[in-house]
């Protein structure tokens, strides 16, 4: 993966508009969270293949940066993005990963369905 | 104490790297001895966390990584029968739980063992270690003739619910098997494992007592977690 360069992500979103495209989306503070900090409340979520359609993708502000996909009838956004990165099977992968590397939030998109 | 001579140990754990640092041990000295080990791990560790900064793998590569990170884990323990059963990280207590019950079943119906390792249900703090703590449960309870249940309690307040362990393992004759288990997960341990190797460098004698000791439960059939299933 790569640091997000704004304008070269923005070229790879626009490239998967108006497509039906497979949707990986999470959110995690770990599932150790409340373990090590007791009183933490640990929030997040998880969708995975699910099929969405986006007419307009957009990649705003600085490092991390906020993603947002606008669909017909509503929206997919994630902030914290940090790296990213087109794969070997096309699909584009983005990551929002702490001081510590830990992976806090991931948006992905592909034409065909993520693994299990 | 010694470690006695079993059957054939069955180990069930959700997470490649769920063996490596309190039974790892355990399984070498199993396999040592002579006695079959099988080690069902669940998932592949799919949502693990640790992917590095600047990242080492994507949430798409890292079950590739850490499959043959628990084969490597395998091969430094010695152990020829590892089952990956498929499931997803994070997913396991959403399963069905009669499934869940049934894959116990058919492992132990298959492998007949005369001890099976897990964790302690309510005491084992991530989800997916208690959904695979309660199917163990479930499916030894349903059995006439139970085997030995050695279980892993790690939760906050395990001393105060069970005490101190009641099965200590001495597996220092093994450390090097133990280390090579706990090295092969390197991807999501090598933060652990430098603090853990400052530790020892200084003769810190707690890390050296968690390294070469490792402690179980014996599941309490007399406090079972819920009455029927």
């Amino acid at each position: 993966m790569e640091l997000v360069e704004a304008k070269k992500l923005q070229v790879h979103l626009d490239a998967f508009a108006n497509k039906d495209v497979y949707l990986h989306l999470e959110t995690t503070n770990g599932s150790y969270a409340t373990h090590f900090n007791e009183g933490f409340f640990n929030a997040g979520a998880f969708i995975r293949n699910v099929v969405i359609n986006y007419e307009l993708g957009k990649v705003v502000g600085e490092s991390p940066h906020r993603v947002g996909l606008k669909l017909p009838h509503g929206w997919v956004y994630a902030q914290g993005i940090t790296h990213y990165e087109l794969d070997e099977h096309g699909r584009l992968l983005l990551a929002g990963h702490d001081g510590s590397g830990k992976l806090a939030v991931a948006l992905e998109i592909s034409e065909t369905p993520f693994s299990y | 104490m010694t470690i006695p001579q079993e059957r054939h140990v069955l180990v069930v754990f959700p997470h490649p790297d769920d063996e490596a640092f309190g039974v790892s041990g355990t399984i070498s000295t199993h396999i040592k001895q002579g006695t079959p080990v099988t080690y069902a791990c669940l998932t592949l560790g799919e949502m693990g966390r640790n992917l590095g900064n600047p990242p080492f793998a994507t949430r798409e590569s890292l079950p590739e990584i850490r499959k043959k990170e628990l084969q490597a884990s395998a091969d430094a323990m010695g152990l020829t029968d590892l089952r990956m059963m498929g499931l997803r990280d994070k997913t396991v207590e959403f399963e069905d739980d009669e499934k869940m019950v049934g894959m116990m079943t058919d492992l132990i119906n298959e492998l007949n063992p005369s001890l099976i390792i897990t964790f302690y249900p309510n005491l084992s703090v991530h989800p997916d270690h208690e959904a695979t703590a309660r199917a163990v449960v479930r499916a030894v309870r349903r059995m006439e003739d139970r085997p030995k249940l050695y279980c892993v309690a790690f939760a906050n307040n395990t001393l105060e619910v069970l005490g101190a362990p009641d099965v200590l393992h001495d597996v220092s004759a093994v450390r090097d098997q133990k280390m090579g288990a706990m090295k092969a997960h390197i991807s999501q341990t090598v933060w652990m494992l430098e603090e853990m190797e400052n530790k020892l460098a200084q003769g810190d004698q707690e890390t050296e007592n968690w390294l070469t000791k490792e402690r179980f439960y014996n599941y309490r059939w007399d406090q079972d977690f819920e009455e029927k299933f």
